[in-house]
């Protein structure tokens, strides 16, 4: 069932997978996102790919967002784009935050991270990324 | 349910345990959407099996994280849980930060809870609009218990005692003094009182001033409401809180307390979708149409009084006088 309006909120999950303790980026970024009038599901931090998937279903968000300092964006973002798709979820646009180096970005790219956002980025830049991504898969 | 219609997709898939459509239904009773109604419509009969539980109180007092402790106690049990967890919308962007997902630490894979946040979308009282429906869905989709967490704006945080038939309310020590419990509001909708953080020093203080209300209070229906020390992150004190919680379901159980309660309850449901439905229409009917637009133009022009102007909207004559 797609959304009926185009007035409903859009629903974004906000999660940091893996067990980095550095939520700073990702509660700036979901506060700059509720400003803009999103209903943000702030996850927050440890979360197991397995968890994220979970909460994007029972939450029927329009986009995930998940921010990783750990270094270990390889082996979970790909892992949360599997679930998605076994989970019938895969349209669910996910974007990225964090250190990511230009290599990795570029094949999480591939693989299907929607968009991937590094150090210096702008919020509204985040923001209308993510508005855009919301409403391409509503 | 002999004799029923068989059931529209979306609500077979829900009946059916399909978590993907029960949280796309729920998307579409918040939003409005029309496809919301023939489920809600059809999976009716099925409800009122639940047990809905509210848990209200002050911001900060722990509601998440006690939520979270009984969604552990009852999975240990054997019971199933749907919960609704409601946190506040912007009044300036819409916008909303729901956060009571933080404290929810199940198993990945665990298909008997089933978490739901939701933003307030404007409506004051605790909860959203739409919030009661969705208990009703989660109801529908066989949980056999439904936990409620209000938004904790305080003491105006009382519209969850139309929704639960228990409302535990949580508080926390130095919270505020005797006086602050003798005051309208959230304290009178307690079925259950639970103070939390009761590792930290003045608990008992405030416990012997929430027994002290209770004592000087009329027992509503013949019910006082226990008060039960906690600590949802050691956590100590759940056992006893749940005990609290059957016990004054039992209470409702005895005497048809649960039917008269009910009967209530959707009378008022109803009265207030009439409501809704008719302020709406009435609403844009008042400028569009070129009569009512009219009679709002005398009211404006002070030539008649708001009052009049309602009366001659109203199919019936106004009663003169009320009589209480």
């Amino acid at each position: 069932m797609a959304r009926s309006s185009k007035t409903a909120p859009i629903r974004v999950l906000i999660a940091k997978p893996g067990l980095d303790g550095h939520d700073r980026g990702a509660k700036v970024v979901a506060r700059a996102l509720r400003d803009d009038g999103m209903e943000v599901i702030y996850a927050g931090l440890r979360q197991t790919p397995e968890e994220i998937v979970r909460a994007a279903v029972e939450e029927d968000v329009d986009l995930i967002g998940l921010s990783i300092l750990s270094g270990a964006h390889m082996a979970l973002l790909p892992r949360v784009l599997a679930l998605l798709k076994r989970e019938k979820a895969g349209r669910i646009p996910v974007f990225a935050g964090g250190i990511i180096p230009d290599e990795d970005a570029k094949r999480l790219r591939k693989l299907g991270v929607r968009a991937i956002f590094g150090p210096g980025s702008t919020l509204e830049e985040i923001v209308t990324t993510a508005r855009r991504l919301a409403r391409g898969a509503q | 349910m002999k004799g029923a219609p068989p059931l529209p997709p979306l609500a077979r898939a829900v009946v059916a345990g399909d978590r993907r459509a029960l949280a796309k239904a729920i998307s579409a009773i918040e939003n409005g959407d029309p496809a919301a109604v023939p489920a809600l419509r059809a999976l009716y009969p099925r409800t009122g099996r639940a047990m809905v539980v509210g848990i209200t109180g002050p911001l900060g007092v722990g509601k998440s994280t006690l939520l979270n402790a009984l969604v552990a106690h009852l999975r240990g049990a054997g019971r199933t849980v749907g919960v609704v967890a409601v946190d506040p919308s912007s009044p300036f962007t819409g916008g909303s930060v729901l956060g009571d997902r933080i404290r929810f630490a199940r198993d990945a894979d665990d298909a008997g809870v089933f978490f739901r946040s939701m933003a307030s979308r404007g409506e004051e009282g605790g909860v959203a609009r739409a919030t009661q429906e969705v208990v009703r869905l989660l109801d529908a989709a066989g949980f056999d218990i439904v936990l409620v967490e209000t938004v904790g704006s305080g003491q105006v945080d009382v519209a969850i005692r139309g929704i639960a038939s228990t409302s535990i309310v949580v508080v926390v020590p130095h919270l505020g003094d005797e006086v602050q419990t003798l005051k309208a509001g959230l304290f009178e909708i307690a079925d259950v009182f639970c103070v939390n953080k009761s590792d930290l020093p003045g608990a008992d203080l405030a416990r012997r001033d929430l027994a002290e209300l209770v004592a000087l209070g009329r027992p509503r229906d013949g019910w006082a409401p226990p008060i039960v020390l906690a600590s949802a992150i050691a956590p100590s004190g759940i056992d006893e809180l749940w005990r609290d919680v059957e016990a004054h379901e039992r209470f409702l159980d005895a005497d048809g307390r649960r039917a008269a309660l009910e009967r209530r309850r959707l009378a008022r449901e109803i009265v207030g979708l009439v409501q809704e439905r008719v302020g709406r229409e009435l609403g844009a009917r008042l400028e569009r149409d070129p009569e009512l637009s009219a009679l709002l133009e005398r009211v404006v022009r002070r030539t008649i009084d708001p009052r009049a102007a309602a009366d001659r909207l109203l199919p019936s004559r106004p009663a003169r006088s009320r009589t209480r």
